[in-house]
């Protein structure tokens, strides 16, 4: 091990860990006020929410991240209609095109894991509120929705940490983010605790996020325990 | 008894693979950085650099099997002893030669900055001041943008020469920066007829050269002798001229 390369490129690992760090808090921010409304689209029984709900879920899960990133990148980079339109001061910046892509696919997941969160609501409390004649809004914003992030919240806190490993991809579309980093690091010193550098500092990523994660699923679901 | 067969086969095996090795030089190039080493439409390896491994191997009468591996990895497959040599138009630098050896030069290189024509571009510090340049990841065009532009300017790498063009054409990227002859080679084409040089040619005495593993002393010397060789019978010239109208050794 050459910890001289540590002192060296740190800068540079400091400054791909925040864009990594930035990347993954708002797309998973903006992906779960994205999923809320699809998976509540998901669970209904009208076709005309479901099936629209179903197709993208079914889309962005079958197909790989890589993939969407490519095409957001690459893809629409090739039609004029794209490049003199408004979007393109956004569409031509590589970070805003990575954190669309990964917001979008972990929409995508999360919406999923939240259907998965409405469906094992008691039914009990459902009928208990119909009893006291609140609307189904009103049903969904106070007993649905808070009771199904409760239930959801663990597998929603490792749907954040696939985030964090899958958003390495974002390196490929010119991001320097943490991967971006240290494969351009590497190509220059051919060293390869290069890579073990970086695993450690996703793997003390994981670990942050996984203490908040469990910091918060106990304070939301204290509530279960408290008797 | 039955065991015994087995260690004899296994040994076998071995020995087998043992003198196919020794008898072989397999060399290892990228496939992505035409003129230099890319693949026709039938998938095979073409390109300055084959064509060049492939009068080395005859000049030395050696068995070559040449094979595609990604830049990134390209030297740590070398070290690794998948292959014995890489011929894929590899800059000697002072980095590199902390783990590989390299032979004497076979050709030279020089970096130039490619832009839309007219753009009016200045090739200084203070020209490209703020300005969106992009460049292969881990190429000396690369290195040279990050060492001389990534705190005054928006500096980006692509893994491959050709998404780094075409960004370029989608215009995100104000310029890129090339070795001086794949630039040459991409204007040429004439659907990059919008896009030109911008400033002088960029010297950083920059040698290309072909790495082989350190202590593969008897290589280096083949490979030494051939070059020479192929320089003095005149069929280095021959390659050089089916490629560009200038000698770029």
């Amino acid at each position: 091990m050459d910890f001289e390369l540590l002192t060296q490129y740190g800068d540079r690992f400091w400054d791909g860990t925040l864009i990594s760090l930035k990347l993954v808090l708002m797309s998973s921010i903006l992906g779960l006020l994205i999923a809320l409304p699809m998976a509540l689209a998901r669970s209904s029984h009208h076709r005309r929410y479901w099936i629209p709900a179903y197709s993208y879920i079914y889309f962005f899960r079958g197909t790989p991240l890589l993939i969407q990133l490519f095409i957001i990148y690459y893809g629409l980079g090739q039609f004029e209609a794209i490049t003199n339109s408004f979007l393109w001061p956004v569409l031509s910046d590589a970070e805003w095109c990575g954190l669309i892509g990964m917001t979008l696919n972990t929409a995508a997941y999360t919406a999923e894991i939240l259907r998965g969160g409405i469906r094992a609501v008691p039914r009990g409390e459902i009928e208990a509120a119909k009893a006291y004649g609140m609307s189904w809004w009103l049903l969904q914003r106070r007993i649905v929705l808070p009771r199904a992030l409760r239930i959801a919240w663990p597998a929603y806190g490792n749907e954040v940490i696939l985030l964090l490993k899958g958003s390495a991809l974002v390196s490929t579309i010119a991001v320097w983010d943490l991967m971006g980093e240290t494969r351009s690091i590497f190509s220059r010193t051919y060293a390869l605790e290069i890579f073990v550098y970086a695993a450690i500092i996703y793997f003390l990523l994981t670990f942050l996020l996984t203490r908040v994660f469990n910091q918060i699923e106990k304070r939301i679901n204290r509530y279960l325990v408290s008797y | 008894m039955k065991l015994k067969l087995f260690m004899a086969v296994l040994l076998g095996c071995f020995l087998l693979l043992g003198t196919a090795h020794a008898q072989k030089i397999r060399i290892a190039t990228e496939g992505a950085y035409p003129p230099f080493n890319m693949k026709n439409t039938k998938g095979e390896l073409v390109g300055f650099d084959v064509d060049i491994a492939r009068a080395l191997c005859d000049q030395m009468k050696a068995d070559c099997e040449i094979v595609a591996q990604d830049w990134d990895g390209i030297i740590p497959g070398l070290l690794a002893k998948k292959y014995d040599a890489i011929i894929a138009s590899m800059s000697i630098t002072a980095e590199r030669m902390k783990k590989v050896d390299f032979t004497d030069r076979y050709y030279s290189n020089y970096l130039r900055f490619i832009a839309k024509k007219g753009s009016g571009l200045e090739v200084t510090k203070s020209g490209l001041k703020g300005k969106k340049l992009g460049a292969q990841r881990a190429t000396i065009s690369a290195q040279h943008l990050e060492d001389n532009f990534r705190k005054t300017a928006n500096v980006k790498v692509y893994d491959t020469q050709e998404a780094a063009f075409l960004d370029l054409k989608a215009g995100r990227l104000d310029a890129v920066l090339a070795d001086a002859y794949p630039g040459y080679d991409w204007l040429k084409k004439p659907e990059n007829g919008g896009y030109d040089h911008v400033g002088d040619t960029i010297d950083i005495n920059d040698k290309i050269g072909i790495a082989i593993r350190k202590g593969d002393k008897a290589l280096k010397a083949d490979f030494n002798k051939a070059l020479k060789a192929l320089r003095d019978n005149g069929t280095y010239g021959r390659i050089n001229a089916n490629y560009f109208p200038f000698s770029i050794y």
